[in-house]
């Protein structure tokens, strides 16, 4: 019965198809006929028809499953052969391993204290727009993402407030605790793991390592005001000797970290309210050494371009090659403009500036790195030799001298002319006058809103202070600064110092804003305890700027940018605007390993107990990544510093690793330096 | 269909169409065939390519779909939520911070067995790369990628009780260890998150984390987390211009910081050297969150044959699953290998004896509870009085007191009617190992045939003689534990011997610190049924599995039968029994007893359970449970009004939904 029915209906059918298909675009017209065999045959012809149109839809979802299932089978594979590749590279990562096998074991707790920008940061209170992100990860980790889901609610929940520097109202945002803090600053970004890695395998775990995280946006004060970050630390310490057998710690700060336990060691000591009321002698009691990785003990010229124009060398690569992009691209409007108005809410960045005026870093015709040669590859072939001296290499460096010295000393000069000109050629004003000149500000109403400090100066000073044939040492550079962000060196002026101390007894300095700099603040008495500087050298370093005014003249911008077309030949010490010095990529030499150099080598004034002071240089060898890179937070990971710093933990003293170990000229630079001991 | 296919053919024909012919021709060939302008490679087209299609196609939905659900409102689920359910009730951080509440006290969080994660810094060849990720907690991945060697990991050593040579597992640290189980499996995040409406945040809240599967006292041996715990609390208060702490222990991390207010006053080096103050000083309350003070029968089915009713029942039904597939042979015999390394299960063990958990025909519960349990929901104090008189009829008393009996007649029927072989007789029996081949290494191989006949014969154990029967089938573990938990009742409490931390866990040989402005609390939920004594048998499996197993096929009559699938259960939070949470702060520590000698005030607040009424609710917000009372709103509300400043007396003092005042006065417990 079925089949002639079929046998009935199916030509009507077909014939209806065939001619909806040739009128239009061979849609079959859906008749139900209620028997599967006919339907079969319906879906068969779509099918078919499918086939004739194939080229778009099903192509995509044909590609897309085809990557899909590759990519999974790649996985697995991978997955699959894990195991065996590891089982190679082991060895070659872990110092650790070696060591073992020479018997050392962790004997000192340690405490690791992280630096600008790797913390981690969580949210705990915040707006309505950051709904549901209670306790993720704002900063580090996966914050980074939310960057890009809602980058202005990201954005305003960084952001501190403008006044106090402490919490915005309605915003809580806090540092993520523990060994989670820093140790993966993004995804497969490696800064503490593999040290702790290390560490783990000669026995240490939670009871006797700890990570002092803090919020690195704060002033190292406020971390105390706001989280009591100082106390907990103080208390840490005091737990991990007590409960390991009364053994003194091993502290491992890195970058800004240096700065932070500076000023926690002058904290510790001082009754309380200011301080944390260890009383003298708690650091001698407490603290085996401190081995500062990449320290930017007298700070870092970068930090200044960074407040001026919210660049470093890499931005302002950027911005050259693609104005539009940051101009105008991800945060609706401006990158940059956004990105100032947030970092400069943060106190800490104004730690990192430059410290101990022109007498450390140089005045408008003399810099400590006066014979530096900028020709790094081929430095770096003369200086492989590990047995190197001084005097091996001041032949090759004369080779390579080609004119006069780079004036490092100006930090910040408008126009290349600024940059190269004796000093006796550049104009005199002052800007002083300018500040004089411009003291009833006229506010530019015109703007509306203001959105940085920029648009709260009159376009004529603006001009002024970047008008063409200017340069600024590290100290003039506080006027400008004072002049452009007035409010955010106003605040931050009350937390931290750059200066030099004429005479350390003055009471003055028992003020906590002088903690943090070296040169304004006495080392405790503990003449048992060692202070290490370990740094790479051998990378190009930005040691001072070439700007220009910005061409565009609109309301709500940033008025000065690097001049990037600012360039010499090969060979130069000057690439797009940046002038570089040897350095870890961030921190310069001078900075990192001056004190332990000259300041406080044998009994100075800053280091009246004469604690022992080692310089522990690592040289950048070429491929320049991977375990042994010596690039600033690269460096966490190379394998010739972990090794150092498993054997100070293990009870190993300076003398033992092997004392000083220089590849720069850092000891010249010292010797240059004109600095009252 | 030869008819059907010409007939179609000279139709399309009719018209002009010329890609139509094409098909007339390729059908021939085809009836799937493709058109001619891709028929090279149409013969590919037919199960590879379609594969791929439909992964591409369901991909490409699913990015589809997570795209908009990601570009979608945070909001929009709780308009859903409110359109179904009305408007939502605020979370009780809010509701609290619009009265007014603010941060006050630091709080301090002590979490129970198993809930906190633990992570691998030291381990054997096999699990590579696995440094400091959670080997307890999270994802449970690698339990599925090499369960031999996570066994071999979570496993401590059977002599020492400590770290086995070369492995290092070590608790996660921070509020991270314990604020999700598992992922989206909360236990203290919503707490954390309500706190942190109010003003919390990391400077004043504290996550006690300690390693759950060692001994109290030797977590402070290797970790020194006793100590920790001490100086952060001591930081605390000290930070937060001298406020007492509030704390707050789960499940077994009520024991844990009983442990500790013994050790943190005892002198060094057993103790912490804190002085006979330091409780009074540093503590404004202990809020348990359901403590498990007396223990739980739980515990004992665990270490007897490491089934808990869940599993048990899973074990019959598909017998051969769970014995042969996880871990490649026998999943049970190497759970019990591992649970048996560790000293913490013992701390569990029902303490007191018969004097608290009843004996052979008597218990504290007798009949009263209802096991069909759906009348007890949402009834007030006033009418718990008027239930076991309607349900007396058709409830016969349990006889709670016998933990485990082999056979249900044998549960059921009058102590006189029993006959039971000694233990002790068997015991002196001559011992023959029978030395099995098998893989994986349990106690019961040791013991032998006889004697596991001989546990049998003696067919009833009761809260006192199970320590009996423990020790019996296995005597290392329970020698190891012996030296770090007891579980008896202090006849004399200044005896000198109480001064050992083996009793300092145990609420009922040891007296309370000397504060008396603190204040503790026993919060609980009520109303589910809770496991309270097992009928087991003996299994008549291979020799190399566990000899014994709970009865499922052991079924009360009624509907309301407190005996289901061979578990009496009692009312309780799931795991815990009212009994065991609420007695001593009804009348163990009630005013100045010799256990409370500064009397301490002490006040029950039990929640009653109610299921979340549906799935948007996710695990509710009334539920009594045992872990799931951590989200219950009333309890959280308790907590916050506690750490923001309020006593007990403010609160409302004690909240009773169970009966456990009546049981109270039942229990002969000198004070």
């Amino acid at each position: 019965m079925a089949s002639n029915f079929l046998r009935l209906r199916k030509p009507y059918y077909v014939e209806s198809t065939i001619n909806c298909s040739s009128s239009s675009d061979q849609k079959p017209v859906n008749l139900s006929f209620g028997i599967n065999e006919t339907r079969n045959q319906t879906k068969k012809r779509q099918a078919k028809e499918h086939h004739g149109r194939r080229s778009c839809l099903d192509s995509c979802c044909w590609v897309t499953g085809y990557l899909c299932t590759t990519w999974w089978l790649l996985l697995f594979l991978y997955h699959c052969c894990l195991p065996f590749t590891v089982g190679h590279e082991v060895p070659e990562l872990m110092p650790a391993a070696r060591l073992k096998r020479e018997g050392l074991k962790g004997i000192h707790p340690v405490v690791l204290v992280p630096g600008i920008v790797t913390g981690g940061l969580e949210l705990w209170e915040g707006k309505p727009c950051a709904d549901g992100l209670f306790r993720k990860r704002l900063w580090g980790g996966g914050g980074f993402t939310q960057l890009l889901k809602r980058p202005l609610c990201w954005l305003e929940h960084l952001s501190l407030h403008n006044e106090t520097g402490l919490d915005p109202p309605g915003i809580r945002v806090r540092p993520v605790p523990g060994l989670f803090g820093a140790d993966y600053s993004a995804p497969g970004y490696f800064v503490w793991d593999v040290l702790v890695k290390n560490l783990a395998k000669i026995g240490y775990e939670g009871k006797n390592l700890h990570m002092a995280a803090y919020d690195w946006r704060l002033s190292f004060q406020n971390t105390e005001v706001r989280d009591c970050a100082l106390s907990k630390l103080k208390s840490k310490i005091e737990l991990m000797y007590r409960a390991n057998g009364n053994k003194k710690v091993v502290v491992v700060p890195h970058s800004m970290g240096v700065a932070y336990f500076l000023h926690f060691l002058k904290w510790v000591e001082t009754p309380p309210p200011m301080g944390g009321g260890g009383g003298p002698g708690w650091c001698a009691e407490h603290i085996k050494a401190i081995v500062n990785i990449g320290p930017s003990f007298l700070g870092v010229p970068k930090a200044v371009s960074n407040i001026l124009s919210a660049e470093g060398k890499d931005v302002a690569y950027f911005r050259a090659m693609a104005p539009g992009v940051l101009d105008s691209g991800t945060l609706g409007l401006r990158a940059l403009e956004h990105v100032m108005r947030v970092s400069r809410t943060w106190d800490s960045v104004v730690s990192l500036m430059p410290k101990g005026g022109e007498t450390i870093w140089g005045n408008m015709d003399w810099s400590p790195e006066d014979e530096h040669v900028c020709e790094f590859s081929k430095k770096r072939y003369f200086r492989f030799s590990p047995s190197d001296n001084n005097v091996n290499n001041s032949d090759a460096k004369q080779v390579f001298r080609v004119k006069d010295p780079v004036k490092y000393g100006r930090i910040i000069s408008f126009g290349k002319a600024a940059s190269v000109l004796h000093s006796s050629q550049l104009p005199t004003t002052v800007l002083k006058e300018i500040l004089h000149m411009s003291a009833s500000r006229n506010f530019n109403s015109s703007c509306g809103e203001a959105w940085t400090e920029y648009d709260e100066m009159s376009r004529e000073s603006i001009r002024k202070i970047g008008a063409a044939d200017k340069a600024y040492t590290a100290t003039t550079l506080f006027d400008l600064l004072h002049f452009v962000a007035p409010k955010m060196m106003n605040r931050a002026e009350a937390h931290f110092s750059h200066g030099i101390a004429d005479n350390l007894e003055d009471p003055k300095y028992n003020h906590y804003k002088y903690w943090s700099n070296p040169l304004e603040m006495k080392l405790p008495d503990a003449p048992n305890m060692e202070i290490y500087c370990s740094y790479g050298v051998g990378i190009p370093t930005e040691r001072s700027n070439v700007y220009k005014l910005s061409p565009s003249n609109k309301c709500k911008h940033i008025p000065y940018q690097i001049d990037t077309l600012v360039d010499e030949e090969d060979g130069s010490c000057l690439k797009s605007g940046v002038y570089f010095a040897d350095g870890d990529e961030s921190v310069p030499v001078l900075s990192a390993g001056f004190m332990c150099a000259k300041g406080w080598k044998g009994r100075t004034r800053f280091n009246p107990s004469g604690i022992n002071t080692y310089v522990r240089e690592y040289q950048s060898k070429p491929p320049t990544s991977g375990i042994k890179s010596t690039a600033h937070v690269d460096i966490m990971g190379n394998i010739a510093l972990i090794e150092d710093k498993l054997r100070v933990a293990a009870g190993a003293t300076g003398e033992e690793i092997g004392g000083d170990k220089i590849y720069s000229d850092i000891l010249r630079m010292s010797e240059r330096i004109n600095l009252q001991l | 269909m030869s008819f059907l296919r010409r007939r179609k053919g000279t139709d399309s024909s009719k018209s002009q169409n010329l890609r139509c012919n094409i098909v007339k021709e390729d059908e021939k060939n085809n009836l799937y065939e493709s058109p001619r302008k891709e028929s090279y490679n149409s013969k590919k087209w037919s199960c590879w390519d379609s594969c791929c299609w439909f992964i591409g196609f369901v991909c490409s939905v699913w990015w589809f779909l997570l795209l908009l659900y990601n570009t979608m409102p945070a909001s929009i689920p709780q308009y859903v939520t409110e359109a179904i359910k009305g408007p939502l009730t605020d979370p009780p951080g809010v509701k609290l911070r619009k009265e007014g509440l603010t941060v006050n006290h630091p709080v301090v969080f002590v979490p129970g067995i198993v809930t906190g994660g633990l992570e691998l810094w030291e381990g054997h060849q096999c699990a590579e790369g696995l440094f400091r990720k959670r080997l307890w907690g999270g994802s449970f991945g690698e339990l599925y990628k090499r369960p031999l060697c996570w066994a071999q990991h979570m496993s401590l050593d059977n002599e020492t009780g400590l770290d086995p040579p070369g492995i290092r597992v070590r608790p996660v640290s921070g509020l991270v260890a314990a604020d999700y189980f598992a992922a989206g499996y909360f236990v203290w995040a919503v707490l954390i998150a309500n706190l942190a409406q109010i003003g919390y945040e990391e400077k004043t809240m504290y996550m006690a984390a300690y390693d759950w599967r060692l001994s109290f006292q030797n977590t402070e041996v290797r970790d020194q987390t006793l100590s920790r715990i001490k100086s952060n609390i001591e930081l605390m208060v000290a930070t937060n211009g001298g406020k007492k702490v509030v704390v707050i222990p789960h499940s077994m991390g009520v024991l844990y910081f009983l442990h500790f207010m013994k050790w943190v006053e005892a002198p060094p080096p057993m103790g912490g050297g804190g002085g006979s103050e330091w409780c009074a000083k540093h503590i404004k309350a202990v809020m348990n969150i359901g403590g498990p003070f007396l223990g739980v029968p739980k515990s004992v089915s665990g270490l007897f044959s490491v089934e808990a009713r869940d599993i048990a029942i899973a074990r019959t039904f598909a017998p051969g699953f769970l014995d042969k597939d996880v871990f490649g042979l026998q999943t049970f015999q190497h759970l019990m290998r591992m649970t048996r390394t560790w000293d913490s299960t013992m701390s569990m063990i029902p303490k007191g004896g018969e004097t608290i958990w009843g004996g052979l025909d008597w218990s504290p519960e007798g009949s009263s509870f209802n096991c069909g349990a759906k009348t007890l929901r949402n009834n007030s104090i006033n009418n718990t009085d008027q239930i076991p008189n309607i349900n007396l009829a058709n409830m016969k008393n349990v006889n709670y007191g016998r933990i485990i009996s082999f056979g249900k007649d044998v549960a059921e029927a009058h102590s006189s009617k029993i006959e039971r072989v000694d233990l002790l007789d068997s015991m002196k029996a001559d011992m023959l190992a029978n030395l099995t081949n098998c893989d994986i290494w349990i106690e019961y191989h040791d013991i032998g045939d006889h004697r596991i006949k001989a546990v049998a014969d003696y067919k009833v154990y009761t809260a006192g003689s199970i320590l009996d029967l423990l020790h019996f089938v296995s005597p290392k573990l329970m020698a190891r534990g012996g030296a770090h938990f007891s579980y008896g009742i202090a006849d004399n409490l200044d005896d000198p011997k109480y001064q050992h931390y083996k009793y300092w866990s145990n609420p009922l040989e040891t007296k309370l610190p000397d504060a008396p402005d603190m204040e503790i609390y026993s919060m609980y939920g009520v109303g589910i049924p809770t496991e309270r004594a097992y009928v087991y048998k003996v299994t008549t499996a291979t020799d190399c599995s566990i000899p014994f197993q709970i009865d499922t096929s052991a079924e009360g009559g009624s509907e309301d039968s407190c005996l289901k699938g061979g578990v009496f259960s009692a009312d309780g939070d799931e795991t815990v029994p009212v009994l065991s949470a609420g007695l001593m702060a009804a009348k163990g520590w009630r005013g100045k007893t010799r256990f409370n000698p500064s009397g301490i005030p002490a006040y029950i607040r039990e929640y009653s359970h109610a299921p979340p009424a549906n799935l948007l609710e996710g695990r509710g917000t009334q539920s009594g449970a045992h872990v799931d009372i951590m989200g219950n709103f009333a309890l959280i509300e308790d907590v916050i009004r506690v750490a923001a400043g309020a006593t007990g007396k403010e609160l409302g003092g004690d909240h009773v939904y169970s009966d456990i005042f009546k049981w109270a006065e039942r229990i002969n417990l000198q004070l």
